[in-house]
């Protein structure tokens, strides 16, 4: 099939790198051409959320277009999407450390503490912090893959709690944040139904205990 | 990265509007399809003369005209700041009628021409402050609110004024998706609505009202956020009680009645410390009652402003 031999040739990934950083040259583009609006650091902080959000959308669809479509080749990209995703994360902090905030760090330290959708974004963008360091082929050699696999399933918490962040930042138009929510809860519960599924065919010895629900 | 910011376009480098519209008059001249349209569109004369300055304007100095309208809040015409400048333009302005009622000696119905002719029209300088904390400083036209409250001769029951805003699913589509109730409504304290600073607004930059802005009458109290400037009025009611204003319905413990500017009391998910003037890089401090302290405070004595927020 010629789709998968797209996927998997070795060229495929120096353009797709190419594109995810174009969102980024987008916004320069916007910035030397006058194009970013009334409130430049508002369009740039919500530009940058939305495709740190965005990217770990993709990389959590990285799994089950493999498992559906059988495009096990994808996973080439998934450590690809994943750091772009703290990329941009990197890049909202930056905006609200520097542009927003110009290095007030006690007024930040106090947002965090008080101000519920900078927590839930603040943990949203920690969570990544491991995940980036560990990204590497040593760090999964290092961690053993059972543990290494386990840790990274922190990115769940992750997409969640970006979620929530955006959720309880708008004012009263909330399609946008549920729409990402709907998202998210496909693509984990996905994950729940397929290792629930699992569970269910290994013979009765070997299956998890499964908790009632409460 | 470099940041640009917006470019700051002089008030007098901005082509006026009669000047665009009379290409309209030239198309309109030729025969083209819809060239009636615009012949009737050319045909509106947007400016405003006879314009008196006040010692209420302030020196600062002023926000561009396209910053001030295309950075508009106007759920009615989307919930984007940019999306009111492109979809307002379905707003019928004319007709248009404003009606006064309530607790009044002369309720009327009145046209929109009578209202432009009530009082002589000033030029007031204002600054603008949002609860989102961004501020703008705006070169609003229109007359003190008193004059129309002195006119409908409220009586002793009034003790507060309720507006409303237009709403018109057909012109207003987008308002399905505001997330807020609707029609829009606001009110003021009969004191409050008293008060010289307190303007109903008809124009902004010597020409009437854009769409987006609030066209064609609007309520433009600028020591308080500006949520309370109500926009696209089409009735005021002079009520016994605190009348219901739709920020506050949406959500009581982020919005108050009152909403004065007040950098001492936060919004529950920001700070109103301070302010991003639109324009400028650095943020500043916000002032109590937006810097109109000394005219309002007078209005509020006695009253704990961290309860009555």
């Amino acid at each position: 099939m010629p789709l998968k031999r797209v996927i998997s040739s070795r060229w495929t990934k120096v353009p797709v790198f190419a594109l995810c950083l174009a969102p980024l040259f987008l916004l320069a583009w916007r910035g030397f051409s006058g194009g970013l609006g009334a409130n430049p650091i508002e369009f740039i902080t919500h530009a940058t959320g939305d495709w740190t959000l965005r990217f770990l959308l993709i990389t959590l669809t990285v799994t089950p277009l493999r498992k559906l479509l059988g495009w096990l080749e994808l996973v080439r990209f998934r450590r690809m999407f994943g750091l772009f995703a703290f990329f941009y994360g990197c890049l909202h902090m930056l905006t609200y450390v520097w542009l927003d905030k110009f290095f007030a760090w006690g007024e930040m330290l106090k947002d965090v503490a008080k101000r519920p959708f900078i927590t839930a974004g603040f943990t949203a963008f920690m969570l990544l912090v491991p995940l980036a360091i560990t990204s590497t082929a040593g760090w999964i050699r290092r961690l053993g893959g059972k543990r290494w696999q386990m840790l990274h399933r922190l990115i769940y918490v992750s997409a969640v709690a970006g979620v929530v962040h955006y959720y309880w930042l708008v004012k009263s138009d909330i399609r946008m944040p549920v729409f990402y929510g709907a998202l998210v809860a496909v693509l984990l519960t996905y994950r729940a139904a397929s290792a629930l599924i699992r569970n269910r065919a290994l013979p009765v010895g070997q299956r998890q205990p499964v908790r009632p629900l409460p | 990265m470099l940041i640009r910011l917006a470019p700051d376009i002089r008030a007098s480098e901005i082509t006026p509007k009669r000047l665009y519209l009379n290409r309209r008059k030239f198309l309109a001249g030729l025969p083209l399809a819809g060239a009636a349209f615009m012949a009737r569109d050319a045909a509106a004369d947007t400016r405003l003369t006879g314009l008196t300055k006040s010692s209420f304007s302030t020196s600062e100095k002023l926000t561009p005209l396209q910053d001030i309208t295309h950075y508009n809040n106007y759920y009615e015409f989307g919930t984007g700041k940019e999306q009111p400048a492109d979809l307002a333009k379905t707003l019928r302005t004319s007709p248009w009628t404003v009606t006064v009622e309530g607790a009044v000696n002369k309720p009327k119905v009145f046209d929109i021409g009578e209202i432009m002719k009530m009082a002589p029209l000033e030029e007031r300088i204002y600054r603008h402050r949002c609860v989102e904390a961004w501020s703008i400083v705006v070169p609003w036209i229109g007359f003190p609110l008193n004059a129309l409250i002195k006119q409908a001769e409220p009586t002793a029951k009034a003790k507060f004024v309720a507006f409303q805003t237009l709403y018109d699913t057909k012109q207003m589509p987008a308002g399905r998706n505001a997330g807020i109730p609707l029609p829009y409504v606001e009110g003021l304290r009969m004191d409050e609505a008293m008060h010289p600073l307190a303007i109903l607004c008809v124009g902004l930059y010597g020409e009437v009202l854009p769409n987006q802005n609030g066209a064609p009458l609007r309520l433009v109290v600028p020591w308080k956020y500006g949520f309370k400037s109500i926009k696209s009025i089409v009735k005021i009611r002079f009520v016994e009680k605190q009348p219901p204003t739709t920020w506050n319905i949406s959500n009581a413990r982020e919005y108050g009645f009152y909403s004065n500017v007040n950098p001492e009391v936060d919004h529950p998910r920001w700070s109103q410390a301070s302010e991003r003037r639109l324009g400028e890089f650095f943020k500043r401090k916000t002032l109590p009652f937006n810097g109109y302290a000394d005219q309002v405070t007078q209005l509020y004595t006695g009253m704990d402003l961290r309860k009555y927020y």
